[in-house]
């Protein structure tokens, strides 16, 4: 499908969030197509999470029109934003697993509390152990989140986003706080959940290999692995933000190419760069 | 408006804001029974042994102060009058109260908070839920339900608490020592210890709620935010008592 026929699901314009004097966002504007992937990289209080939170309607906004699958969702009542809610999936950075409940009711919760989302009883349990399984921790149902790992729990939230299949999902910072060995694991879950459900994804990262994997990587379904996208590549737009601000959009290529000293503090590791 | 005044007002407004939507959500769907009661059981039957133990030794201890006083005129046959009008007008509600200020709402303010700092609370508004009608209108409830229960039974325990000092200490016989328990009680005192335990249930749930709402910068802000939850609503109730009693004295002039 030509990409100028495809649905945006996201839509920012002039996107401006202030909390008091400080400006978190500053007139950002960017739209998202379904089937694309954002990687979205900027340093700590660039206003990744802001616009991460924004795009969900968690946070209104000062300046600016937020449009989701076409109906513009600026300052709209709780009540209607649930109902959009509904058809995003979010990981948010600390996973933000209810403590009090186990492993099997967190995932549940979605299903049970959106209201757009009718699913039968019986239907449930099932549903909750496909997307358990999804990220292989199907074992772990009767769990508490403080008795599973770092990683384990943001395996246990990406679960809990996607276990309403919804089309568009929004990962914030999806690997902070893992060793490498855990952070590839996430975003090998992050490429499956692209690849065998076709979603779109918005993923705020700080680390330009999480993105990397993402445009160059595709999930082999017979194998499990993740081999290399070949000459077709993937539909990935790197987008970079500093002080709340849009400073890069485009290609990884471009990304590369860039001659922005900010911009390539995330491309080119730190060793790299000093010599 | 001079800025010092801005952020306190603001405050004040935010919390009147929030009270006004854990009320109505009372009459909102949906309701979240099993939160109710799991509440209940945490502020409620979780309070059950600090009340029996601050109500038994507030009775005794008021016992024996008045009974001391009251031996130099020969009355001490009447300390079970001035320990139960005091426990059941003013102690017991306010003692239960503040109590259950210092237990639940730092209890709920901590809970909150973490939740806040942990994005759970986000979390919640991402997954369809109304955090304010899934957290703090069942803690409302459940305070608002157990809190006058808690008091009559602080009371019932502060006054066995001065018998057994009015017994022991001043001889006061048991018979005695009721029947002035019972009948210095009339309709207005007791409606008072309902009325006020009812009114302070709503400033020790939603205070605690407020500022664990309102947490941030992690745990810091969590203790920060618990601190504050049972300084403002210790304060609250002594300054709402105040004005309870003037209006239930008022009353009580008026039934004369």
């Amino acid at each position: 499908m030509p990409e100028q026929m495809k649905e945006t699901l996201l839509r920012f314009e002039a996107v401006t969030v202030s909390f008091g004097d400080v400006i978190a966002l500053n007139k950002v504007s960017f739209e998202v197509r379904e089937g694309e992937t954002r990687i979205i990289l900027g340093s700590a209080g660039s206003g990744k999470t802001i616009l991460l939170k924004t795009a969900m309607g968690l946070i209104a906004p000062a300046g600016g029109r937020v449009f989701l699958f076409g109906e513009d969702v600026t300052g709209a009542e709780e009540t209607r934003l649930f109902g959009i809610r509904s058809r995003i999936g979010m990981l948010f950075q600390e996973s933000a697993l209810f403590d009090s409940m186990t492993v099997a009711q967190n995932v549940a919760y979605p299903l049970l509390n959106q209201k757009a989302i009718s699913i039968p009883r019986d239907q449930m349990e099932p549903a909750v152990r496909k997307s358990l399984t999804f990220v292989e921790l199907e074992h772990t149902m009767e769990k508490y989140p403080s008795e599973l790992s770092g990683g384990m729990r943001r395996r246990v939230a990406i679960a809990r986003a996607v276990v309403t299949n919804p089309p568009l999902l929004l990962y914030d910072s999806p690997t902070a706080g893992l060793d490498p060995i855990t952070a590839h694991t996430i975003m090998s879950l992050i490429i499956k959940e692209r690849d065998a459900n076709n979603t779109t994804a918005v993923v705020v990262t700080h680390r330009y290999q999480d993105g990397n994997l993402v445009t160059n990587f595709r999930y082999n379904p017979k194998s499990g692995n993740l081999d290399p996208a070949g000459p077709e590549g993937t539909n990935t737009i790197f987008m970079v933000m500093k002080d709340g601000r849009l400073i890069f959009e485009g290609s990884q290529k471009d990304l590369e190419a860039s001659r922005d000293s900010y911009v390539l503090k995330f491309v080119k590791p730190p060793e790299q760069e000093a010599a | 408006m001079p800025d010092i005044l801005k952020g306190p007002i603001l405050a004040i407004q935010e919390f009147y804001e929030l009270a006004g939507r854990a009320i109505r959500n009372v009459a909102r769907k949906p309701h979240y029974f099993d939160d109710i009661l799991l509440q209940m059981e945490s502020i409620g039957v979780g309070s059950l042994p600090i009340i029996l133990l601050t109500g038994f030794f507030s009775g005794a201890v008021m016992a024996m102060q008045m009974g001391a006083g009251l031996q130099e005129y020969g009355q001490t046959g009447r300390t079970g009058q001035f320990v139960s009008i005091i426990l059941v007008r003013e102690l017991g509600p306010v003692l239960a109260g503040v109590m259950m200020a210092g237990r639940n709402s730092s209890g709920i303010a901590s809970e909150l908070g973490s939740m806040k700092v942990t994005e759970q609370i986000d979390a919640m508004r991402a997954l369809g839920t109304d955090p304010i009608q899934k957290l703090v209108t069942p803690r409302m409830i459940a305070t608002a339900v157990m809190l006058p229960c808690l008091t009559i039974i602080d009371d019932f325990v502060g006054m066995v608490g001065g018998w057994l000092m009015a017994y022991v200490l001043f001889a006061v016989p048991t018979r005695q020592y009721w029947f002035t328990v019972w009948h210095s009680l009339v309709w207005n005192d007791v409606a008072a210890g309902l009325v006020k335990p009812f009114v302070f249930s709503f400033i020790v749930s939603l205070i605690g709620c407020f500022y664990g709402l309102r947490a941030t910068g992690g745990t810091q802000g969590v203790g920060r935010a618990t601190t504050q939850a049972v300084v403002w609503a210790s304060i609250s109730i002594f300054f709402l008592d105040l004005f309870l009693s003037k209006i239930f004295i008022a009353i009580g002039q008026i039934g004369h």
